[in-house]
């Protein structure tokens, strides 16, 4: 089987349950409140999860073999809600059936979302057991009040001494989230939290700018007024200083949130922004392979009820045509260090890039090389120079 | 005072003219004239109960919702009056201060005026400019206090207003109510004993005043005339003495108050008359009509040119509907001969026209004609009056428009003046003339009423009350004050184009001529609301106002410095693809101007007084 022409394939497992919701969130996850009356744990509510995502793994088996698109795969990322509330050996099932019917590439790497505050040593140990190499915890903040804004329960502290824990049990990659742009939060706030992330054994760091979401309990605070969202320029500030402080650390900007020591780079999300092949696993995953977008239903119960009648769990899709693609190439490949080929653009389209270069929002000596890269100014007006692109 | 079976009524065009009252009721918007008239109707029998309906004369649906009269119409009512038959033509007036010349036709088809007042309200002011166009036409003035059902009437207190103005005396004054048909007989009976009938020679050249022209879609043009010499008959070959047209009458008749076809209409009547021509502009108000056979050759007095005061830029938001506009614009015409517009470019606004108003109202009224009979959205510019310039090297230039205001040495500005008259309670007179005031306004006088209801009389200059002086007067005064003007001529004014630049591009849309002491304060207003509605740009934009070359406020619009979703992973991909592409839609709204994209919304709500914007946020 000729498979060269492939795109390097990844998987995504979606395990949409978390202990409670936290403000801002307003990703596809249930508490057990929500799911179930009363006290029942997230281990009960989620029977048959697991079980449906290993029919899932076996769908999307048949599928590619069908298409004779099976391959190793190259990157696997547990995500949520919160994947270390399943025990450990829920997460090492899926794995192995991932692993029996794809098999694994040499190098392959398998991260997992984690909360500071619901993972122990001894849960990090047996996540590494499990196959598991490298973990991304959820640290959003070194101080309290930004913290309790977020509705985040975890003491600060924790985030020290779990990502040592993590560095113990065996982990080769260790991330911390942070989130930055928070009401109430000062520009000494955030030099704290990205000081107090740097100064830790890890070799990757993601900062977010707040996006305040439609739905969530924060979004109706900021327009009821009772929330006050910081200005722009002064998260554009915060911008500039974790920047600032993440390359005094030794790390370098690979994607517009991401910054990493060398080799420490998150393949999978590169995935991502490569367009490759990536299948989502679980209820409400998105799926992107070759072209095609699609995604499942959203509830949990629905998702296992899907799966267990022998029935896809896909809700919807849509097949890119020739131009969303090219779109869609633009606007995640601009957000990467690698940036994109001059050539890939048309006269007119060069003509606006020129605009932005002679503000120096593009990197002058890449230009001359006929690369597109972004300069840190550049990188903060994404969002604009592909819209201004998509005229 | 019974009414008459109709079929033995005095029949049109063999009507003697001392059997006949022409009169017409002047009264304030909201002080019951059209229920009354429905209530002659009634009581002359002309309409049936069963095919009664409200407001039966209002033919629009915005006269019928806003409760005025656009177009005038004529009934004619049989009526026994100590047992003669009386024919009585009810001649309806417009009640708006920009329809001045169309009542003052209407009254001059006439020999007597019913002054209606609400007894719960008073006498407002363009009721009593329309008293005073009346008194000054010799016209017999019947005193009537309505709504004499209401809780609130105080008759008396009004009685003693009325009989002040006219020269009457208070027990002089009729009571009725529209409402419950109270004293409407009555009222009839007294248009018979007090207005005089109309003279006039039957044998002479036929000479009729036009008082109306309106375009039916079915008929064209409905002409409705007094014939006040001579005769006119249906197949006579017809003459507009101000401008020789000559039309073949295809039907003469009356309306009562559905139109019925007479064959003729003699002295003294009233009536209506279809020649077939589609553009009322071929039939004007105050024309005379003449046989072409045997022509007059005196005018009736008093005929007048319609002259726009008010003009604005009408743009359709969607320039592709720049046709429809157009289209609309000239059915519209058809109908109001008052209307006159062009075609005009405005750099920010696209293709758009420049249209002539009587006046504000006349001005709303066109405009929610267009958008609500043509279905189209559309926004008008600020509302600016005419503007005669003489250049330095003598060249006098007439600018109906800002953007035309000549950027070279202009040795004087004349611009329109208005007297104006408010009528209010007394407490708001300090509010009222600080409003004046403030408006460049000069005290001609002031006169009490009654007790606490006083006149004040300003001359203004027209372009300071055209925006939202009506607006301030109305909110200054608890909505208790009337405003009434009229032009009487022109008057030098130290005035200045203040041109609002983006990036250093002057924007059209925006220009304004305002007094020399006012323009800071306008270049203040305009460039810091511009800065609050246009968004904030890849580059730093200035927002300036200027007076030729001189800068006089600036504000800037910062550049924007983040614009980027901070996540973009699995399921946000397509979510952010579909987002950009959404707003390439929206850009579709946007208005270029030099490289500033200026969304609509910002066009729109900088050209729109604070309370408007106010109006259109409550509707949200």
């Amino acid at each position: 089987m000729a498979k060269d022409h492939l795109k390097p394939l990844s998987f995504y497992i979606h395990i949409p349950y978390c202990i409670r919701r936290c403000g801002y969130c307003d990703f596809n996850t249930y508490t057990p409140s929500e799911l179930k009356d009363g006290e029942a744990s997230v281990a009960k509510v989620s029977q048959g999860y697991v079980d449906a995502a290993i029919i899932e793994i076996n769908q999307a088996f048949d599928f590619l073999h069908g298409k004779e698109q099976v391959r190793p795969i190259e990157t696997i990322f547990f995500g949520g809600g919160t994947p270390t509330l399943l025990p450990a050996p829920d997460l090492a099932r899926i794995l192995d059936e991932l692993r029996e019917k794809f098999g694994f590439a040499e190098d392959i790497e398998i991260t997992t979302e984690a909360n500071p505050d619901s993972v122990s040593a001894v849960d990090l140990k047996n996540l590494r057991v499990a196959g598991i190499n490298r973990v991304s915890f959820g640290m959003q903040s070194a101080k309290t009040h930004v913290l309790a804004t977020l509705d985040r329960t975890h003491n600060p502290a924790r985030v020290s001494e779990v990502v040592n824990e993590a560095i113990e049990a065996g982990f080769e990659h260790v991330s911390l989230d942070l989130i930055y742009g928070v009401p109430g939060e000062s520009i000494d706030d955030w030099k704290e939290s990205v000081n107090a992330a740097l100064a830790l054994p890890i070799d990757h760091l993601s900062a977010y700018a707040l996006i305040v979401e439609e739905g969530t309990k924060l979004g109706a605070q900021v327009r009821r007024g009772d929330v006050v969202m910081p200005p722009d320029d002064e998260t554009a500030d915060k911008y500039l200083l974790v920047d600032e402080l993440a390359t005094k650390a030794g790390m370098d900007w690979y994607e517009v949130s991401n910054w990493s020591l060398t080799g420490g780079e998150a393949r999978h999300n590169i995935a991502y922004w490569h367009s490759n092949d990536w299948w989502g696993i679980g209820a409400g995953a998105h799926s992107h392979v070759q072209g095609v977008r699609w995604w499942n239903v959203k509830h949990p119960t629905t998702y296992i009820s899907k799966l267990t009648s022998g029935e896809s769990p896909m809700l919807e899709n849509e097949v890119l045509t020739p131009e969303q693609l090219r779109f869609e190439e633009i606007l995640l490949r601009i957000r990467l260090s690698s940036g994109l080929p001059l050539a890939f653009f048309t006269e007119a389209e060069l003509g606006i890039l020129n605009s932005y270069l002679a503000q120096g929002h593009l990197n002058e000596k890449a230009w001359q090389t006929g690369e597109l890269k972004l300069t840190i100014t550049g990188r903060l007006l994404a969002d604009q120079i592909v819209r201004a692109l998509n005229r | 005072m019974p009414a008459i079976p109709l079929d033995r009524a005095p029949k049109p065009s063999a009507t003697d003219p001392l059997q006949i009252r022409n009169f017409s009721i002047i009264a304030h918007i909201d002080h019951g004239k059209s229920t009354l008239a429905d209530r002659m109707l009634g009581i002359t029998g002309v309409v049936e109960a069963r095919n009664m309906r409200a407001q039966y004369l209002d033919r629009m649906d915005i006269e019928r919702e806003r409760g005025i009269t656009i177009k005038s119409q004529a009934v004619r009512l049989p009526w026994q009056s100590e047992g003669s038959d009386y024919i009585l033509n009810m001649i309806d007036t417009p009640g708006h201060v920009d329809f001045t010349y169309e009542v003052s036709r209407s009254l001059a088809a006439c020999e007597g005026a019913v002054l209606l007042v609400d007894c719960a309200q008073g006498i407002e002011a363009q009721t009593l400019a329309n008293l005073y166009l009346a008194m000054e036409n010799n016209l017999t003035i019947i005193p009537v206090l309505n709504k004499i059902d209401l809780p609130a009437a105080q008759p008396e207190k009004f009685a003693e207003e009325l009989a002040r103005l006219i020269g009457c005396q208070p027990e002089d004054c009729l009571r009725v109510s529209g409402k419950t048909g109270a004293g409407v007989a009555e009222l009839l009976d007294q248009i018979v004993r007090q207005v005089p009938p109309p003279q006039g020679d039957p044998k002479a050249p036929a000479r009729a005043l036009i008082f109306d022209s309106v375009y039916d879609l079915y008929r064209g043009v409905v002409t409705y005339v007094r014939v006040v010499d001579g005769n006119l008959k249906a197949h006579d070959q017809i003459q507009m003495l101000s401008t020789g047209i000559k039309h073949e009458a295809l039907e003469v008749g009356v309306i009562s108050p559905e139109p019925v076809s007479s064959g003729g209409l003699g002295v003294g009547e009233v009536g209506y008359l279809i020649t077939g021509v589609k553009d009322v502009r071929q039939s004007r108000v105050g024309d005379t009509i003449t046989n072409a056979q045997r022509p007059a050759t005196t005018q009736l007095p008093g005929y007048k040119d319609p002259v726009p005061m008010v003009f604005s830029g009408l743009y359709p938001l969607d320039s592709s509907e720049y046709p429809a506009l157009r289209e609309a614009l000239e059915k519209l015409q058809l109908n109001d001969a008052a209307l006159v517009f062009e075609p005009e470019t405005s750099a920010a606004l696209g293709f758009g026209f420049r249209c002539g108003f009587l006046g504000l109202l006349h001005m709303e009224i066109v405009r929610e004609r267009l958008e609500r009979e043509a279905g189209l959205d559309l926004i008008s510019t600020a509302p600016n009056v005419v503007y005669n310039l003489t250049l330095d090297d003598g060249t006098i230039v007439k600018v109906t428009n800002p953007s035309e205001f000549p950027m070279t040495k202009i040795d004087e500005v004349r611009e329109p003046i208005v007297r104006a008259t408010i009528l209010a309670p007394s407490e708001f007179i300090g509010a009222i003339m600080e409003l004046c005031q403030t408006r460049r306004g000069v005290l001609l006088g002031m006169d009490y009423l009654s007790e606490d209801r006083v006149e004040i009389r300003y001359t203004l200059p027209l372009g300071e009350i055209v925006f939202d002086f009506f607006d301030n007067l109305k909110s200054k005064t608890r909505g208790y004050a009337s405003l009434d003007y009229e032009p009487i001529g022109e008057a030098p004014g130290e005035l200045v184009k203040v041109d609002i630049l983006l990036q250093g591009e002057a924007v059209d849309a925006f220009s304004a001529i305002v007094h020399r002491d006012k323009a800071y304060a306008y270049g203040v207003m305009m460039t810091g609301k511009l800065r609050e509605l246009i968004p904030r740009q890849q580059f730093e934009v200035p927002i300036q106002a200027a007076v030729g070359s001189r800068i006089i406020a600036r504000e800037s619009i910062r550049a924007m410095r983040k614009d980027v979703l901070a996540k973009c992973y699995g399921g946000d991909i397509s979510r952010k693809r579909k987002l950009l592409e959404k707003q390439k839609e929206g850009k579709k709204r946007m208005k270029m101007v030099g490289r500033v994209e200026v969304p609509q919304e910002a066009f729109i709500a900088a050209l729109s007084t604070n309370e408007e914007v106010d109006k259109a946020k409550a509707k949200k």
